[in-house]
C-alpha cells in the first residue's frame, strides 16, 4: 500500500465549506460562470435530487450516482473515460454508478489542461487516483462516525460502505453529506496494481451514444442564440500579407453583416511558444449563416503584397528567443536543394562518442544513406472553428483547444483583459494531432466579436485549414554506418536538418549501443510555419533510423531483430556515454514481444515481412508490417504491434489508439504531402491532399502490451513514428526497392528509355 | 431567397434560403441539426453524408432546391433511439476516436446494408471509400459493418 500526502482538494473544500456556512454543500458550480453541459449518461440510476461535492474531480449524489471531471481536453484519445476510470478506480465505485463530465478550461482546480505529447495520463496518474482515494476516505470517515466505529474497520466495495461487527452497511449516496463536511486526510493510501477492479478493465467510450446520434459535441455545433458566423481570409502564400482589399461587392451581399480586418498579434508583442503565426493581418466577413459568408468570400478583392525580412521574441517557457522570418516566396523544389547542400556541410555536432572519423576510415564497409519527407498538414477532419462573445463583462469562448492555458494568456493580452474574465468551455476536438495546440483561431473570434459587438462563431473552410500553416516540418537525415570484418557495427553517424527545425533526437537509440558515434543537425530558415504534428521529430527520424538499420542488418548478413538486440544487449551491458535516454531493456521487450506474436521467422509464402521498434515520449513501440503483391501494387495486409507504455488503464481503448496509430502511419507513409510553389500550398483540400482510405488499409491489425506494474506513459504518439520504418522494410522485401523519400507512393524509380 | 418546404427525418421542415443553399447548411445553420458534418465541401471526405430517399449522398453538393419532396434522413433521424443495428454495433466495437467522421461513416454504412444485407470485404471497402476517417478507425469501422450486416440477416 502506498501512502502519499493528499495535494489536491484542499483548496477546493475550504472554498466550498465556507460557501455552505458548514451546511451541505449543494450543486456543483465552482467551476465558472458558464452552465455544466449535459452529463454523459451511462448510468442506469435517476438523477439524485442533490449533488454533494467531495473535491474538484467529483461530487457524490445522494442516491450514490458519482459524477467525475474528465479535466484533459478530448480530441479522440479517450482521456475523457480513462481519466474518470483512474478516480473511479480510487473510489471504489461501480463503473455503472459513474456520470462523466468534461470539465471547462479552469487552471486553478485543475492544473495543466494540456492534451498533447502523449503526457495525459502520465502527469495525471498520481493526482486522479489520489481525488478518488481521498473522497473514498473521507466516505469512510463519515461512515465511521456516524456508526461509531474505528474507521480501520470500514470497508469499501463498488460504492458500499460496510462494517462487518456492527452489520452496518451504507451506500456512497447515504453518506455524501457527511464526507462532504469531513476534513481532507493528511494521507491517503492508494492501491496496489493488483487490486484495480477499473483501471485494466476495458470501458467503452462514455460518448459515443452522443457520437452515434449526430448530438451537438464539437465547437463547431456550438450553439448561441443570435451567434453570427465569421470568416477571415489569409494570404493565399507563404510570404505575403495584407496590403488593401476592395469589400463593395460583399458588403451588399445577402446576409453579410459586416466587413473589416483584424491583427491577431500586433507586431511589437512577445509570442508565447505556441503563438505560432504566419498571418497575423487578416480580412474578416461577418454574416448571418456559413453559406452566406463563404459565398461572400469568393467575392472579396484583396491585394497582398511581399514581406520583408523580420524579427520577433518568442517566451519559450521562460527563455526568450529572437525568431527571424525571412522574405521571399518558397517552392518544394528549392527547400530539397537547399538541403542536400546543408547535409553536406558539417553541421553542429550534438553528440559525439569515441572516435567516429578513425572508425569510418579502417572499416571494412561503409553504408551511406539519405532520407527526405515532405511538410504534412495535420487535416483535423474538423476544421479550425471557435466561439466567442466578448463584452464589457469579459470574454465567454468555446470551442476545440489542445492548450487552453496558453491560448487564454494570448486572448487575454490582445483583448487587454485580465485572465479572470475570460471563460473557455473546451468542447470535444475533431481530430488535434497537434494543430489545436495553436489557437491563433480562438484568439481571432475574441477579435472579430469584440469587434462586431457581437457573439460569433468562426468558421474556417477546409481550405482556409489546409493553406494556413503550422505544418510538420520537412526534413532531411543522412546516415552512415562502418562495420568491420566481422560485420559488427563499429561506426554509426547521423546527420538530420529540415526546413526550418532539426529532427535530431542525439541521444536516442542507437546513441549508447556503438562506440563510435557522431550526432550533428543543421536548419533553414523559412517563413512557413510549422508546429507539432503527432510525435513531432519522431515522425520522421523513427522510420529511417529503422529502414537504415533495416539495411545495416542485411549488410552485416543478420536478422534485423536480432540485429537490434544484439545491439541493445550492448547498449544495457556497457552503454557508452552516460545521456542515453532511453532504457534498453524495455526497448528490447517490445521486440521481443512482437517477434512472438507476429511468429517472424515462420515464412508464409507471398507476404512480406518488416520490422522496427522506437522510443519516444516516454513509452515504447514495435511493428511487424505484412505487405502482399496485389498484381504490381503492394499492400499492406496485416500489423502486429507491441507497445510497452506501463500500466494500461483502458485496453480495448488503447488498442484502438495503436490501431488508429498504425493506419495514420500507413498513410502519411505512403501518401502524405504538402508542397509549395512560390509559397504557396500547392494542396487544399482531400481532392489534391491524399489521406488514407478504407481500401488501403490493413485487414487485420493485432496490438499487445507488455505487462507490468510501471506507472502508466503516453499512448497518443508513441506507436505513430516506427510505421514508416517497419512499412519501408516490407515494401523493400516486396518488391526490392527500397524507399528513401516519402511519400513513399510517389517515391517512384527514374523513368528508363 | 425562397421558401422551400422539405421532408426531413420523417418530418416537414420549412426553410427560406438562396436556393443555391447547399443541404448541409441548411442542416447546419437553418435546422440546428448538427450532427451532419462539415469536412471538404466537395464531396472528398463523406462527413456529411446523409440519406436522399435511401441513397447515401453528400449534403455538402446537394442544394436544396433539388431536393424536392424526397425523403432527407439525417444521423439525428436513423433511429429512435440510437438503436439502428449499425448504431448498435458501433458501440459494441467501440469505433470512434475523435468521431467527427463517423455519423458519416455511419449513415454511408447503413445505406449499403439497405441495398446489400451481406456485402463482402471489397464491397464494404468500395462503399465506404468515399468517407475519410483521420483518427484511422477503419480496421473497426469495417468490424461494426460486418456486425450489423449479420445482426440484420
Amino acid at each position: 500500500m502506498t501512502l502519499l500526502k493528499t495535494q489536491i482538494g484542499r483548496r477546493a473544500f475550504i472554498k466550498n465549506t465556507s460557501l455552505a456556512g458548514g451546511g451541505l454543500v449543494l450543486g456543483f458550480s465552482i467551476l465558472n460562470s458558464c452552465k455544466p453541459r449535459d452529463v454523459e449518461s451511462m448510468a442506469v440510476k435517476e438523477m439524485p435530487e442533490e449533488w454533494f461535492e467531495i473535491n474538484a474531480y467529483l461530487k457524490i449524489g445522494d442516491n450514490g450516482l458519482v459524477t467525475i471531471m474528465a479535466p484533459n481536453p478530448e480530441f479522440g484519445q479517450g482521456v475523457i473515460t480513462s481519466m474518470p476510470m483512474i478516480v473511479a478506480d480510487e473510489l471504489d465505485v461501480a463503473w455503472k454508478d459513474v456520470l462523466v463530465e468534461q470539465a471547462n478550461f479552469n487552471a486553478e482546480e485543475y492544473g495543466w489542461q494540456f492534451s498533447g505529447g502523449s503526457q495525459g495520463i502520465r502527469r495525471r496518474w498520481e493526482g486522479l487516483r489520489m481525488a478518488g482515494a481521498t473522497a473514498k476516505q473521507m466516505l469512510r470517515e463519515a461512515a465511521a462516525q456516524t456508526w461509531e466505529v474505528p474507521v480501520v474497520e470500514v470497508k469499501v466495495s463498488e460504492g458500499v460502505l460496510t462494517h462487518k461487527a456492527s452489520q452496518n452497511s451504507a451506500g456512497f449516496g447515504e453518506m455524501a453529506a457527511i464526507a462532504a463536511q469531513m476534513e481532507i486526510p493528511e494521507e491517503v493510501s492508494l492501491k496496489e496494481v493488483k487490486d484495480f477492479t477499473i483501471i485494466g478493465n476495458s470501458k467503452k467510450n462514455v460518448e459515443n451514444q452522443k457520437i452515434i446520434t449526430g448530438k451537438p459535441l464539437f465547437g463547431s455545433d456550438y450553439q448561441f442564440e443570435d451567434a453570427l458566423v465569421a470568416m477571415v481570409e489569409h494570404p493565399p502564400a507563404f510570404g505575403l500579407q495584407l496590403k488593401s482589399y476592395d469589400d463593395s461587392e460583399v458588403r451588399t451581399m445577402p446576409g453579410i453583416v459586416d466587413v473589416f480586418k483584424i491583427k491577431t498579434l500586433e507586431d511589437n508583442m512577445k509570442r508565447g511558444y505556441f503563438d505560432t503565426n504566419a498571418f497575423t493581418d487578416l480580412v474578416v466577413i461577418v454574416g448571418n449563416t456559413t453559406w452566406e459568408v463563404m459565398n461572400a468570400k469568393t467575392k472579396l478583392n484583396v491585394e497582398w503584397e511581399p514581406i520583408s525580412d523580420s524579427k520577433f521574441i518568442v517566451d519559450r517557457f521562460g527563455t526568450e528567443m529572437e525568431v527571424h522570418i525571412p522574405g521571399g516566396l518558397e517552392s518544394t523544389g528549392v527547400h530539397y536543394a537547399k538541403m542536400n547542400e546543408m547535409a553536406a556541410t558539417s553541421g553542429t555536432t550534438a553528440r559525439k562518442d569515441g572516435n567516429p572519423e578513425t572508425a569510418f576510415k579502417t572499416a571494412a564497409k561503409v553504408i551511406e544513406r539519405s532520407y527526405t519527407c515532405p511538410f504534412l498538414a495535420h487535416n483535423c477532419m474538423e476544421p479550425m472553428n471557435f466561439f466567442a462573445h466578448v463584452t464589457k463583462e469579459g470574454a465567454r469562448l468555446a470551442g476545440p483547444l489542445q492548450a487552453p492555458g496558453l491560448t487564454e494568456s494570448t486572448v487575454a493580452a490582445r483583448l487587454g483583459i485580465p485572465i479572470e474574465q475570460i471563460d473557455i468551455e473546451l468542447t470535444r476536438m475533431g481530430g488535434g494531432f497537434g494543430r489545436r495546440a495553436y489557437g491563433h483561431y480562438a484568439v481571432e473570434a475574441a477579435l472579430i466579436s469584440q469587434q462586431a459587438k457581437a457573439p460569433i462563431k468562426l468558421v474556417y473552410s477546409r481550405e482556409d485549414d489546409m493553406t494556413f500553416g503550422i505544418y510538420r516540418p520537412s526534413y532531411q537525415a543522412n546516415y552512415r554506418a562502418a562495420l568491420d570484418e566481422n560485420n559488427n557495427l563499429i561506426a554509426f553517424h547521423v546527420k538530420a536538418g529540415g526546413v526550418p527545425e532539426t529532427p535530431l533526437f542525439a541521444n536516442r537509440f542507437p546513441a549508447g549501443a556503438v562506440a563510435n558515434y557522431l550526432a550533428q543537425q543543421w536548419e533553414i530558415n523559412s517563413n512557413i510555419t510549422i508546429g507539432a504534428f503527432r510525435a513531432p521529430r519522431s515522425n520522421f527520424m523513427a522510420g529511417v533510423e529503422q529502414a537504415f538499420l533495416d539495411e545495416i542488418s542485411e549488410e552485416a548478413g543478420k536478422d534485423p531483430i536480432d540485429f537490434r538486440l544484439e545491439l541493445l544487449e550492448s547498449a544495457k551491458n556497457n552503454p557508452v556515454g552516460e545521456k542515453n535516454d532511453y532504457d534498453a531493456d524495455r526497448l528490447a521487450g517490445v521486440l521481443k514481444l512482437v517477434r512472438e506474436k507476429s511468429k517472424w521467422g515462420e515464412s508464409i509464402p507471398g507476404v512480406h515481412r518488416g520490422v522496427s521498434a522506437y522510443f519516444c515520449h516516454n513509452s515504447y513501440a514495435a511493428h511487424v508490417v505484412d505487405v502482399v503483391m496485389d498484381g504490381d501494387t503492394p499492400k499492406v495486409e496485416k500489423v502486429v504491434c507491441a507497445v510497452d507504455c506501463g500500466i494500461v488503464i483502458n485496453p480495448d481503448a488503447a488498442s484502438n489508439m495503436a490501431e488508429g496509430a498504425i493506419i495514420d502511419g500507413i498513410g502519411n507513409a505512403m501518401y502524405g504531402n504538402l508542397s509549395f510553389v512560390d509559397g504557396k500550398p500547392e494542396q487544399s483540400n482531400f481532392d489534391s491532399y491524399k489521406i488514407i482510405r478504407h481500401s488501403e488499409v490493413p485487414k487485420n491489425i493485432e496490438v499487445y502490451f507488455v505487462e507490468n506494474e510501471i506507472d502508466p506513459t503516453g499512448l497518443g504518439e508513441p506507436p505513430f513514428p516506427p510505421v514508416f520504418g517497419a512499412l519501408a522494410n516490407a515494401l523493400y522485401k516486396a518488391t526490392g526497392r527500397r524507399h528513401y523519400h516519402q511519400p513513399f507512393a510517389n517515391d517512384k524509380p527514374p523513368l528508363v528509355g | 431567397m425562397a421558401k422551400f418546404s422539405l421532408n426531413i427525418n420523417g418530418k416537414t421542415q420549412e426553410v427560406d434560403v438562396d436556393p443555391n443553399t447547399p443541404m448541409l447548411w441548411v442542416l447546419r445553420d437553418h435546422l440546428k441539426l448538427v450532427g451532419t458534418k462539415y469536412g471538404c465541401g466537395i464531396s472528398q471526405c463523406g462527413s456529411c453524408t446523409i440519406h436522399l430517399s435511401g441513397i447515401a449522398v453528400r449534403a455538402c453538393m446537394l442544394t436544396v432546391s433539388a431536393v424536392g419532396n424526397q425523403e432527407v434522413t439525417t444521423i439525428e433521424g436513423l433511429s429512435e433511439n440510437g438503436d439502428h443495428p449499425v448504431q448498435k454495433a458501433w458501440l459494441e466495437v467501440d469505433v470512434p476516436q475523435c468521431g467527427y467522421c463517423q455519423a458519416g461513416q455511419i449513415m454511408t454504412a447503413a445505406a449499403l446494408l439497405e441495398k446489400n444485407p451481406n456485402p463482402s470485404d471489397s464491397e464494404i471497402e468500395m462503399a465506404m471509400n468515399g468517407n475519410i476517417c483521420r483518427c484511422g478507425t477503419y480496421v473497426r469501422i469495417k468490424k461494426a459493418v460486418k456486425m450489423a450486416a449479420n445482426s440484420e440477416s
